[in-house]
Formats: C-alpha cells, sequence, structure tokens
C-alpha cells in the first residue's frame, strides 16, 4: 500500500529513477501526442469530416471558449498551455478505469510541477503582456504595504492549486483502494466512476483557475474602456 | 516524503514537453482546419451574396430591358399602323383620283365624240341642204330666172349710192380691159343688151363689157373691173346661213360642255 505512485520506481541510478509517475506521463504523452497526430494527419477543411476530427475540434474550440470567457483576449495565445493542461489532468484521470493504472496526477510531485508551470507561467504571461515594470508595480498596489502580501497570495494560491489536485486524485486512487478491501466487485465500480466525475472536475478547476491567475496578472494592466465592454459583454452572458 | 524533487523536475520537463507536442500536432493544425473552413464558408458566403446581387441586379437590368422593349414594340406598332393608315388612305385616294380622272377623260372623249359627231352631222346636214337648195336652183334657174336676175341686178346697179357709183365709174373709165360680167347661165343676147343699156345709162358712158358663164355662182350676176365688184348671188344669202349655222352649232357645243362638267361634279 502507497500513497503515490512515486513509490513505485521501476529503474534507479543515483538521483535519476524511473518511476511509476513519470512511466504513466509518458504514457499518456504517448496517447495524447500519438492520437493527435494521426488525426490531424488528413485535417479536412470542407464541411465533411471524419468523427476524430469533429472531437478534437470540439475539444480545441470548447477550451478556446473557455479561455475568451474567463476574460482572456486573444486565447489562441494561451491555448497551448492552458488547454495541455487541462487535457493532461482530464486524461489522467480518465484512464483510471484502466485496471492497473496509477493516475501520475495523484502524486504530489506531479501536482506541484503543474502548480510551479503556472506559478512561472503567470509572471510570463504577465511581463510579455505589459511589461516588466507594469507587472511588477501591480505588487505594490493598492500601497506597498500590500507587497508581502501579494507575494504570500502567489506562494499560497500555487500550493493550493498543487494540494487541491493532489488530495483530490489521490483520495479517488486511495477511495477505490482501501474499498477494494472491504468490499469487492460492485461497489468500487460506483465509486470509479464518482472518481471520473471529480477527475473531470478537478480537471476543469485546475485549468480555469490557472486561466484566471493569468487573466488577473494581463487584464488588470490595461484598463480600457474597451476592455471593460468585453468584459461586461461577458459578464451579461455569464448571467443570460 | 509526498514530494519528490527529481519527480517534480521530469514531470515539469515533460508537462513542456507535452505543451510543444500537443501545440504542434492538435492546436495549431486544428485551428488551422477550423480557420480555413471558416474562411471558406465565409468566402462561399461573400461569393453567394455577390452571386445574388449580380442575380438581382441583372434580373432589374432584365426587367428594364423587357419594359423598354415592350414599350419600344409597342410605339413601332402603333407607328406601323398609323404608317399603313395613311397608306391606304394615300392609296385610296389616288385610286379615285385615277377613277376620277379617267372617268372625267372617258366624259371627255365622250362629249368631244359626240360634238364632232354632231358637228359632223350639222356640215353633213348643212352641205345636204345647200346641195339640194343649189341644185334645186340650178334646177330652176331657167332663163326667166336668170331674166329676173338680171333685172335684179340692174336695179341694184341704177340703185347704187352716190359714191360707190362715183368710184365704179371711175374704175370702168380708167380700166383698160372691157368690164367683166359673169353669170351662172349663159345670157341671153336681149338680157346682154338690157344689161349693157342699164350700164351705159348708169354711167352715163360707152362702157365695153365682156361676158361669162361661173357655174360656181349658182344663180347670180357679177361686174368686176380694175378690183371693184358688184355682184348679186344666191350664194352670198347662202353663205351668211352657213355662217349662222356654224355658229349656232358652236354655241350648242359650249353648252354640253358645260353640262357635261355638272355631270361629274354631281357624281363627285
Amino acid at each position: 500500500m502507497h500513497l503515490s505512485p512515486d513509490d513505485i520506481i521501476f529503474w534507479r541510478h543515483g538521483f535519476f529513477k524511473l518511476n511509476a509517475t513519470i512511466a504513466y506521463t509518458w504514457g499518456l504523452m504517448a496517447v495524447l501526442a500519438l492520437g493527435s497526430k494521426l488525426v490531424t494527419r488528413k485535417l479536412s477543411t470542407d464541411l465533411q469530416r471524419s468523427r476524430w476530427q469533429n472531437l478534437l475540434e470540439v475539444v480545441v474550440t470548447g477550451i478556446n471558449q473557455q479561455i475568451g470567457e474567463v476574460g482572456l483576449r486573444r486565447p489562441e495565445k494561451y491555448l497551448g498551455f492552458l488547454g495541455t493542461l487541462f487535457l493532461f489532468v482530464a486524461l489522467a484521470s480518465l484512464f483510471t478505469i484502466v485496471p492497473g493504472y496509477e493516475p501520475p496526477t495523484g502524486s504530489l510531485s506531479t501536482t506541484a510541477a503543474l502548480a510551479i508551470c503556472v506559478f512561472v507561467a503567470v509572471p510570463i504571461f504577465g511581463i510579455a503582456e505589459s511589461g516588466l515594470g507594469e507587472y511588477l508595480r501591480d505588487y505594490l498596489k493598492p500601497t506597498v504595504i500590500m507587497l508581502p502580501f501579494n507575494i504570500i497570495s502567489e506562494l499560497s494560491r500555487t500550493l493550493a492549486l498543487a494540494v487541491r489536485l493532489f488530495g483530490n486524485m489521490m483520495s479517488g486512487t486511495m477511495i477505490l483502494a482501501i474499498l477494494l478491501t472491504i468490499t469487492p466487485f460492485i461497489f468500487p465500480i460506483a465509486m470509479s466512476a464518482l472518481g471520473l466525475l471529480t477527475g473531470m472536475v478537478q480537471a476543469y478547476i485546475f485549468s480555469i483557475l490557472a486561466t484566471v491567475y493569468i487573466a488577473a496578472a494581463t487584464r488588470t494592466r490595461k484598463p480600457g474602456p474597451e476592455n471593460g465592454n468585453h468584459d461586461a459583454n461577458h459578464e451579461r452572458m455569464h448571467h443570460g | 516524503m509526498l514530494i519528490d524533487w527529481f519527480t517534480v523536475i521530469a514531470q515539469v520537463v515533460n508537462f513542456l514537453i507535452l505543451v510543444w507536442l500537443l501545440k504542434r500536432f492538435l492546436y495549431r493544425p486544428i485551428l488551422a482546419a477550423i480557420d480555413a473552413r471558416e474562411k471558406r464558408i465565409a468566402t462561399a458566403l461573400a461569393d453567394a451574396d455577390a452571386k445574388k446581387a449580380e442575380a438581382q441586379k441583372e434580373r432589374d437590368a432584365f426587367q428594364h430591358k423587357n419594359e423598354a422593349f415592350d414599350q419600344q414594340r409597342t410605339a413601332l406598332l402603333s407607328q406601323a399602323t398609323d404608317e399603313a393608315k395613311a397608306e391606304r388612305q394615300r392609296l385610296l385616294d389616288a385610286a379615285r383620283q385615277a377613277a376620277d380622272a379617267m372617268s372625267a377623260k372617258r366624259q371627255e372623249t365622250l362629249i368631244s365624240e359626240q360634238q364632232r359627231l354632231g358637228e359632223a352631222l350639222t356640215r353633213r346636214a348643212r352641205e345636204e341642204v345647200f346641195a339640194i337648195a343649189r341644185k334645186t336652183l340650178a334646177d330652176l334657174a331657167g332663163t326667166s330666172l336668170e331674166a329676173c336676175m338680171a333685172e335684179v341686178f340692174m336695179r341694184r346697179l341704177r340703185e347704187l349710192d352716190g359714191q360707190a357709183k362715183k368710184s365704179l365709174a371711175e374704175a370702168l373709165e380708167t380700166a383698160s380691159d372691157p368690164a367683166l360680167v359673169r353669170s351662172a347661165f349663159d345670157l341671153p343676147a336681149a338680157q346682154r343688151a338690157a344689161l349693157q343699156n342699164a350700164l351705159n345709162e348708169t354711167f352715163a358712158a360707152e362702157i365695153h363689157v365682156r361676158f361669162e358663164t361661173a357655174p360656181d355662182l349658182v344663180s347670180g350676176i357679177e361686174l368686176s373691173t380694175n378690183g371693184l365688184k358688184v355682184a348679186w348671188s344666191i350664194a352670198d344669202y347662202l353663205a351668211s346661213l352657213g355662217k349662222a349655222a356654224d355658229e349656232l352649232l358652236k354655241m350648242q357645243a359650249k353648252s354640253e360642255i358645260k353640262t357635261g362638267q355638272n355631270a361629274n361634279e354631281h357624281r363627285d
């Protein structure tokens, strides 16, 4: 009984080791990359298209739309990062239906890695959008006194991001493992289905939070009237 | 320890690789495909719009042309009808005029023919009458008639007025040739002597006379000398009668032409 797939180590050489987390991550990467490559190998620009292409188009445009609705202008710019976050987390939980599979997101190392990526990506996108000085000045708002609190908020939300995903995914596998020992056969399947749902929700939460952070880092720099209208429109759409 | 730092680093690297891979194989081609399709649809829609507008324009133009054509056709048709009507009227007029002219000409010809026939008839009748009269008179003109005629001639000589008598006397005196007395019949000696006596008596001189017969005088006696002439003859009467008859005929012809014209006018 182990808490994390990190503990399942296939191969070790000093600092380097190949544990189940990395192995399953590679597996997911392979599935995602090869699947995409296979489908996008012959894309059709006609009105007629294959069902796989249709699925991918729905997924991509769906993510794009979500990013846009959060308030980021030009969502295509952030699609690579945020879309991959969502797809990776979602697929990691989706594959829990495969027996013997351990979701890499059930490891705090993975979620920490993803959170660190978000932690680094937010200032990068913010600086790319509005420049270094503008971005840094944001930490002094509304007053200089707020600087330590802003920094703490950055760090704590990154930690929360990592722990939230880890806790949810790990608990799913843990509950499943525990239930398997107590009530075999039928009940774990229901829990597994519930785990799929929570996995999807977590993937959505994780990526949408990252989007919101990035949006906060880029949007506040430019409170233009056009931007304001844009947000107001989004606001109305949401309420509608 | 829940966090294995090597795994964290490895996962960060893995994640970055995955981002690159998905960008390369998923997002870019899919978005490109969607963009291409959208562009294609937009182009097709714009194309359709343009075609629709063009069709509308063409339809309008065609309708316009059609209307113009209709109007033109109607105008042409009415013009042609008018022209045909005018032409028909003209032809009818021309035909009527030609018919009138022909009928007038025929009328004229008829009238002139009638007139000529009438004239010829009249002349013939006149000539016949005269011929008959002349013949009758010639038949009747026996010696006694000649004698009567001689007496009438002599009376006329005696009754000549002063001026005529004087000039005749001068002519008779100056004439180198003897005076010529012409008659239709041979005058008998007694009458010749009576005539000579009457002449001598009238002009109180011995006058030389030569007697001659001229049948064309019908019945009459004529004295001519040195260009002067004293005559009495029925032919003179006949000539005046012929003249009168001719005048009458001419008047009649004129009135006939007039009535013919009147008749033509009535027919119009």
